[in-house]
């Protein structure tokens, strides 16, 4: 379970998230839908330690993410995966070891093992057969897909998705938002998906949260959001250029 | 026209602290990158004495700083050796005393010219593919994807770097005063008519042991200066391209001005602890 408790941030008196909570149950699908730029990858880089809150918690099976120390902070991220927006493959390095990279550094598996896991990773996400090639001479769809791969690698408990689906053609994306959901329904991970896709968010999320101005203004499933009454989630999940998101910026731009 | 003169004198002032105000924040600034630079080192110290190390990347990146920069260094101390020893002929002529040219410049290469100019050159060759190759890795989020994989990047990424440099350049140096005093010994023997068997007993009377250990010595500093300023701004580049583009430019400037500066700290404490 993953328990995110009132958690702010500021990038130099610029507040990216205000006092933000939420809650994920074990096994569950959250979806956080937002506009660019209102920091969902910013809460997921405080999700996985990277970046540490001005004040707040964030809880993991108990533990409190920013009191860790490296050691303990290091054994959580074992049982994490992320999967970065624009896939973030070490380039200096082929697939496979991009993809084993996590069992070659901390789980002192044997060779064969290893390549094992490596090419199960590979398959799961239907690209059997590619360890040799270099991530220069991938498609964008396919670096996501081995940047799912080697989130999975190492076989974790929760996997944290960067808009999986942004980018790609229609049938990529169709193909990453099947992945997600049988991923939650064989391995029973905990998943988080940042997204700005509405239609992924349907299919894959048990749970849709709406992130705007710093704070989670609505949640529930994906039902419940679509006949939300409050203005802002309407006129977000219909993408309509007319609305009170879009009226607070000219507002702002006028002063 | 009173008018006319205060506005003239408002320019003018606006201007004085306009250029105090740019000084002041460029000090700080480097005050601020100094105490960010400490605090890198002083994170690699910590990482250089604490298991799990990984020989393999440690000695790829000795290839890549060492062996690879082989033929550049060969040929600039090549051409050092060359000039030097022109030089000194044209004055040596004068006084008549060409049999010390030998020296002059066995001496100053080893104590000064190997040692700095094997060092800038490796800052401008190694250390700027570091902050390009590291920069790059940091707006993909590559590094972040380490962090995310439970692999410290300072351990993974800059430790080997700093260990490459500050055990490859002193090797480095030694063989850049070796090609540059051979520069100067063919210029020497066939253009002056000074005898081999001279210069060499020339060179090898001056030299001691200890020029040889000053030369050496600060260039594990150099070394170290070079990985630590490449990386710290590798992790602190902001933007995409071109944020890796005018990252790379302040790592090669601060390196030379850092570089220059601590010869020259070290030539003066070299000079009054070992008279
Ligand atoms: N390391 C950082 N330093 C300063 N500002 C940052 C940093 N990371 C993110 N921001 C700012 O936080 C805001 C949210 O960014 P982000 O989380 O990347 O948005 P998105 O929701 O599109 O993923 C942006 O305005 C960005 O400028
Ligand atoms: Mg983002």
């Amino acid at each position: 379970m993953i328990d995110i408790i009132k958690v702010s941030k500021n990038f130099n008196g610029h507040k990216v998230l205000d006092k933000l909570s939420l809650k994920i149950e074990k096994g569950q699908t959250c979806v956080i839908i937002g506009r660019s730029g209102c920091g969902k990858s910013v809460l997921l880089k405080h999700i996985v330690g990277i970046l540490k809150p001005d004040s707040g918690k964030i809880v993991i099976e108990g533990q409190n993410i920013p009191d860790l120390n490296e050691k303990e902070l290091d054994a959580v991220r074992m049982k994490l995966g992320m999967v970065f927006q624009g896939g973030a493959l070490f380039d200096s390095m082929t697939v496979g070891e991009n993809v084993g990279f996590g069992l070659i550094e901390h789980d002192h598996v044997s060779r064969r093992e290893l390549l094992e896991r490596i090419e199960e990773a590979l398959c799961m996400v239907d690209l059997c057969g590619i360890e040799n090639l270099w991530p220069a001479q991938l498609s964008g769809g396919m670096k996501k897909r081995v940047a799912l791969a080697r989130a999975i690698c190492i076989r974790p408990e929760i996997i944290l998705y960067d808009e999986p689906t942004t980018g790609v053609d229609p049938i990529t994306a169709d193909s990453i938002n099947e992945l997600i959901r049988s991923l939650h329904d064989k391995l029973k991970v905990t998943s988080i998906v940042v997204t700005h896709d509405m239609k992924s968010a349907y299919r894959v999320g048990d749970k849709l949260a709406m992130l705007y101005q710093g704070n989670i203004i609505a949640e529930g499933t994906p039902e419940e959001i679509q006949k939300a009454k409050n203005p802002v989630v309407h006129q977000f999940i219909n993408g309509l250029a007319k609305g009170p998101i879009t009226e607070t910026i000219d507002h702002y731009r006028e002063y | 026209m009173k008018n006319w003169f205060l506005s003239k004198k408002s320019d003018i002032e606006e201007a004085l602290s306009k250029f105090f105000l740019d000084f002041g924040r460029s000090i700080l600034g480097f005050v601020y990158f100094l105490g960010g630079l400490a605090n890198l080192t002083g994170q690699c110290f910590y990482y250089m004495f604490t298991p799990p190390f990984n020989k393999e990347r440690i000695f790829e990146q000795a290839k890549r700083a060492g062996y690879d920069s082989l033929g550049i260094v060969s040929l600039v101390s090549l051409f050092i050796g060359f000039i030097y020893a022109l030089q000194t002929a044209y004055f040596m002529q004068r006084i008549g005393s060409e049999i010390y040219i030998a020296s002059l410049v066995a001496i100053s290469l080893v104590r000064e010219l190997g040692p700095v100019i094997t060092a800038l050159v490796v800052a401008g060759r190694v250390g700027a593919a570091i902050t390009a190759e590291m920069g790059t890795m940091q707006v993909t989020e590559q590094i972040d994807a380490l962090e995310t994989l439970a692999t410290n990047p300072i351990r993974y990424l800059v430790i080997p770097r700093v260990l490459a440099l500050s055990l490859m350049l002193p090797l480095l140096t030694l063989y850049a005063d070796v090609v540059g005093i051979f520069g100067s010994y063919l210029i020497c023997v066939y253009k002056l008519g000074i005898s081999s068997n001279m210069y060499i007993h020339a060179t090898f009377d001056v030299l001691f042991r200890k020029d040889l250990f000053t030369g050496l010595v600060k260039t594990v500093f150099f070394g170290l200066i070079i990985a630590t300023v490449s990386c710290y701004e590798a992790f602190n580049v902001e933007g995409g391209a071109e944020g890796v583009g005018q990252a790379t430019t302040k790592a090669v400037v601060k390196t030379f001005i850092m570089i220059i500066a601590a010869d020259c700290f070290f030539t003066a404490l070299f000079y009054f602890i070992f008279p």
